[in-house]
């Protein structure tokens, strides 16, 4: 276990990480304990190894595409900014915070849209801002499980693929994606109550 | 006309009433019975059983007034409309009989009205929501109830002290205790009769129900607790006497839950091994519960609890496991036992208040009560629901904690509790009575009136029905994945971490155990909502006829963007539910791919379809089996047609080189059904005409060895309930048939054969991603339906067309539309000539031709324009070359659709 700090201005930049996340100082600092808990050498970023030791995650059918996500852009480590970055995304929509945020300012994490595309970028492995028929039957085949068919499977997904897909190109824009989303309270189901 | 219809309801009282006299006199005589009677009356023998019917009956009747009129019953909550009804029937009564005759037992409300209520509000609870929703709801049942019964009955007991009750009302704290306790609990069953038609929020509703359902432990306890202590006498009471009924508490609602739960197992895993005897699984599932209620009952646990725990616990193995028309016969007889429960309820409610031997009336404590119960109520709310919000993600707001606060309507259970009292140990028994009447009269008529105004003033969320889309369900999973792996990652073990724990565990463990293999193979959510969508398009596809097809592609209900998806959900569904159960499921698949066998399935489902409206219905009952009747009649039928028209090809037909293709059809179902090998032996008989519409029939048409019978028996057997499964299974034989046939190439016209689905279908645009669409006529035609339903009737026609008319006139192949719809319309003329003649054969070929002229227009658009001026003079919803019969089916269609 790495060393407990006990305060938040011990965390490296923790200005600039609370201006971008919106967490709270408490939530903030649970956080950093939370990675330094998970750096287990104490090298101050994490690596795939040390989010894949986490043992519900590796049962988790999604696990992987998540751990994925902390990872942009192939990089390799992921310091406690990108930590946090990540988790905005799962920050309670606050009322108030709609009203007040500065229209300059870029839209916060924790925004409808920000979760969703959250949500879309671990469909769209391939990242070219479509969820394919073939990316759409991977997450089918993990969400679903071994007791359909693949030939079930496959119709599951042309059915969900087809039932999204409005300008008929057979895959799902982020654009399809939210539509097929709207009459969800995203706002609720993606969020994390302690992550405030 | 509200009097009219008393009276109307009062008769048959006033018969029973009036039979009820002269049938004493003969028996009271106490003569011999004379040796042999012609006629006797025996109105004791019966008298029981006899009134509650009556009782029901007039029950049941008084709704259907009510609900004559849309008006009252959209302002007045049914339960009010009951509650007076019993008001003025008791009155009857008493005038009548000069005593009060009938009331609410308290052993009868929780024997036998109580447990339908509280099994048919488990069962049918969403349970996510529920769970969801936990904290709150146990919150608000322990805390809230405990907190409703302290206040209110110290608060009672300081109104007395301060001298604002009157003295007759002899009655010390513990008394006053044990009364908050039976007035403090919010009732289900009024709830529930109530919110069910106010309709607020799925979130608040399932707060106010789950408290009002959860309570019954707290209740309980309080209830037991106190009156113990008020028999044993307050001097008595020792402070191990306070710390049991802390433990028991505990004992009771634990101890009930846990009870509901091992009934729910025992439920679920009986049901596993009922396959052979779909008969009795409802009963089952009503036996079982109320097992669960009666032993709950007898250890002096919670049965609320238990029935409660018991439903929510079994429903998802239960329903996996049932056929699905046991399933609609549990959610039917499960309804009408609840409500039928639920209306003599309110009415016994309203009968008993009439007694005025029974109660005493005190201003004082009467006012007192109601304004404590509310105040306490609103009180207890606020504090509560202040606290949750802390730990809330969703806080419950000021509107919802307003609604919450007027929803605590209290009903039938506080009523049989103070009945139950014992008059030489509550001295105050009658005035408690009248309180308590006079509170759930309040609650459940003012409160219930006023509510619907007070959530639409306040505006209160109202809940939003929408339908799921497969979408939704996909993404809802997935965010459920990605809450629970973000638990991780954070390291907080909360609520989305259990609920993954236990869904793992139930995967693994629990699914296993309890769900039949079959069941728990194809019982994932995903699929479920898939499987119900595709349900419901077939259905609707089926209603519908060819209406839809013929005016915009296709529409269906669950498909609201796009058309084209339409098709292949409903044969895709076909396939599914075919490879669900379907023994010859290898054989399929190692035949080909499905893509073919959906066109066929689909042109099988359309003339399914064109079937089902003239089924005619013969007397018949089965006690073990009920569908194999309707599957036997409705294929005798479809056998009775298709040796007709075997008949008119055989007339009207020289090419006999096609007979012999076909006719190993017949066989090769019965045999594969046992091997499971196709058998490509060519036999003479059967026209390959068939091959468009006798989906059924293919199957039972061999009826000629016993082997295939037995089969056939024991397949109807097991599908017993899946009438669309049979379809599929039969129209994919059929194909597959068609195909063999193709390979072998005995017909004389090898152009005709190629067209069979197979190679069409390669071609489709969704199989090869966004190939070819080039080759199709228009973009509208590239939506998929329309193509698919192209080489569906493409292959009907074919196989009608090397019958009836010389190869010759047989178009290339009708999937690659020529782009010109001129081109289209010289093909197809030479079509109709050929079927011409069979238009003159009552059924069968009037049949085909709806059919053919269905998919014909679900083609496209333009070729329908061309077409209609050769077809139709008759209408012009496209299915001109129709006869009279077509057309009727299609009305039909239409109205029932209406």
């Amino acid at each position: 276990m790495g060393s407990r700090s006990s305060h938040a201005a011990l965390i490296p930049d923790v200005d600039h990480i609370r201006r971008e996340t919106g967490f709270s100082q408490a939530s903030l600092l649970r956080l950093y304990h939370r990675f330094q808990a998970l750096d287990r050498e104490e090298k101050g970023f994490l690596s795939r190894l040390d989010l894949q030791q986490i043992g519900a995650l590796a049962v988790n059918p999604l696990g992987d595409r998540i751990i994925d996500s902390f990872f942009p852009n192939g990089s390799q480590r992921v310091d406690f900014a990108g930590f946090a970055r990540v988790l905005a995304h799962f920050r309670p929509v606050d009322e108030d915070d709609a009203t007040i945020r500065d229209p300059k300012q870029p839209e916060p994490l924790n925004s409808r849209m920000n979760k969703l595309r959250f949500a879309f970028q671990l469909y769209d492995l391939d990242r070219d801002g479509k969820i394919s028929r073939n990316e759409m039957l991977q997450v089918l085949r993990l969400m679903v499980g071994v007791q359909v068919t693949d030939e079930q499977l496959e119709s599951i997904t042309d059915r969900t693929v087809q039932e999204a897909d409005e300008d008929g190109d057979g895959a799902v824009s982020f654009m399809e994606f939210t539509k097929s989303l709207e009459k969800m309270n995203i706002e609720q189901k993606m969020s994390i109550r302690i992550l405030k | 006309m509200l009097r009219a219809a008393l009276l109307l309801l009062w008769l048959p009282l006033a018969g029973a009433g009036a039979t009820d006299k002269p049938t004493q006199e003969p028996v009271s005589l106490g003569e011999p019975p004379p040796g042999l009677a012609l006629f006797r009356w025996q109105w004791h023998e019966v008298e029981a059983p006899y009134l509650v019917a009556l009782w029901i009956l007039v029950a049941s009747l008084a709704k259907i007034v009510f609900h004559l009129s849309r008006k009252v019953t959209s302002l007045v909550p049914e339960s009010c409309l009951l509650i007076l009804l019993g008001l003025v029937l008791g009155g009857i009564v008493l005038a009548v009989a000069k005593k009060a005759e009938y009331q609410l037992e308290p052993g009868t409300f929780f024997l036998f009205l109580l447990p339908p209520i509280v099994l048919d509000s488990g069962y049918f609870m969403p349970s996510r929501l529920f769970f969801d929703n936990l904290g709150a709801i146990l919150t608000y049942a322990v805390v809230g109830t405990l907190w409703n019964a302290f206040t209110t009955g110290v608060a009672l007991w300081g109104l007395q002290q301060a001298g604002f009750v009157g003295p007759r009302v002899q009655a010390g704290l513990l008394d006053f205790l044990l009364f908050g306790s039976l007035i403090s609990a919010v009732d289900p069953v009024a709830v529930l009769a109530v919110f069910e038609e106010v309709h607020v929020n799925e979130t608040l509703f399932i707060i106010v129900f789950g408290e009002s359902l959860l309570n019954d432990a707290v209740t309980v306890v309080l209830y037991k607790v106190c009156n113990s202590f008020v028999e044993m006498g307050s001097a008595n009471v020792q402070a191990t006497d306070y710390l049991k009924g802390v433990a028991s508490l505990f004992v009771v609602s634990l101890g009930g839950a846990a009870v509901g739960l091992v009934f729910a197992f025992l439920l679920a895993l009986t049901t596993r091994f009922t396959k052979r005897v779909r008969i009795i699984e409802p009963l089952l599932v009503f036996l079982l519960a109320y097992a669960a209620y009666l032993t709950a009952e007898m250890a002096s646990l919670s049965a609320i609890l238990a029935v409660t725990m018991c439903g929510l616990g079994c429903k998802k193995y239960v329903e996996a496991n049932i056929s699905h028309k046991s399933r609609t016969a549990v959610k039917y007889t499960m309804k009408t036992l609840a409500s039928c429960a639920e209306t003599v309820i309110f009415m016994l409610l309203g009968i008993s208040a009439v007694d005025s031997s029974k109660w005493a009336w005190d201003s004082g404590l009467v006012l007192g009560t109601l304004f404590f119960i509310l105040f306490f109520r609103a009180l207890g709310v606020v504090l509560q629901t202040w606290v949750l919000n802390q730990f809330r993600l969703v806080p419950l707001d000021k509107i919802d904690q307003v609604v919450m606060s007027y929803g605590g309507l209290r009903g039938a259970v506080a009523f049989a509790l103070v009945i139950l009292l014992d008059r030489t140990k509550v001295p105050a028994k009658d005035y408690f009575v009248a309180t308590t009447i006079v509170v759930v009269f309040f609650t459940v008529i003012v409160q219930g009136l006023t509510i619907k105004p007070l959530v639409k003033w306040l505006r209160v969320k109202r809940s939003d029905h929408h339908k799921p889309t497969l979408n939704q369900e996909l993404h809802e999973h997935t965010f459920d994945h990605i809450l629970a792996a973000v638990e991780d990652v954070v390291g907080h073990h909360g609520y989305h971490y259990w609920r993954d724990r236990w869904e793992q565990f139930d995967k693994k463990y629990l699914s296993q155990l309890l769900m039949r293999r079959s069941a728990y193979r194809i019982r994932d959510q995903i699929w479920d909502v898939y499987y119900r969508l595709n349900i419901r398009d077939a259905i609707s596809f089926v209603d519908q006829g060819g209406h839809v097809l013929s005016s915009t592609g296709l529409s269906l209900p669950s498909m609201p963007s796009r058309n084209s998806v339409a098709e292949t959900s409903v044969t895709n569904l076909l396939r599914e539910s075919g490879s669900g159960a379907c023994l010859d499921l290898q054989v399929i698949d190692t035949v080909r791919s499905g893509r073919d066998r959906e066109d066929a399935v689909m042109h099988h489902l359309l003339c399914g379809g064109l079937y089902k409206p003239r089924r005619r219905y013969k007397a018949s009952c089965g006690r073990h089996f009920i569908s194999e009747d309707a599957q036997e009649r409705q294929d005798k039928e479809v056998f009775q047609q298709n040796m007709k028209r075997r008949l008119e090809s055989f007339k009207s037909t020289k090419h006999n080189i096609c007979f012999t293709k076909s006719k190993p059809r017949p066989r090769k179902t019965g045999h594969k059904k046992k091997d499971g090998v196709a058998n490509p032996e060519a036999t003479n008989g059967k026209p390959p005409r068939d091959l468009g519409f006798q989906d059924t029939g293919a199957v039972i048409l061999t009826v000629e060895s016993e082997e295939e019978e037995e089969s056939d028996s024991s397949e109807t057997e097991k599908e017993d309930d899946e009438g669309i499964i049979f379809v599929a299974r039969a129209t994919s034989e059929v194909l597959q048939e068609g195909k063999v046939s193709g390979s072998l190439e005995v017909c004389p016209s090898p152009r005709i054969i190629p067209p069979s689905p197979t190679c069409a279908e390669k071609e489709l645009p969704w199989k090869s991603g966004q190939g070819d669409l080039a080759v199709y006529v228009s973009s509208e035609t590239t939506k998929i339906v329309p193509v698919d339903m192209q080489t569906g009737w493409n292959q009907s026609i074919s196989s009608l067309e090397s019958l009836a008319s010389p190869p010759c006139t047989q178009p290339p192949t009708l999937t690659r539309l020529p782009p010109h719809p001129l081109g289209m319309e010289e093909t197809q003329l030479p079509l109709d000539m050929s079927s011409d003649p069979r238009s003159s054969f009552a059924f069968p070929p009037s049949l085909a031709k709806a059919g053919r002229s269905r998919s014909e227009s679900s083609a496209d658009l333009p070729q329908q324009q061309e077409l209609q001026p050769l077809m139709g003079h008759k209408d012009h919803t496209h299915l001109s070359p129709g006869t009279a019969n077509s057309h009727w089916c299609i009305q039909f269609n239409r109205g029932g659709r209406l």
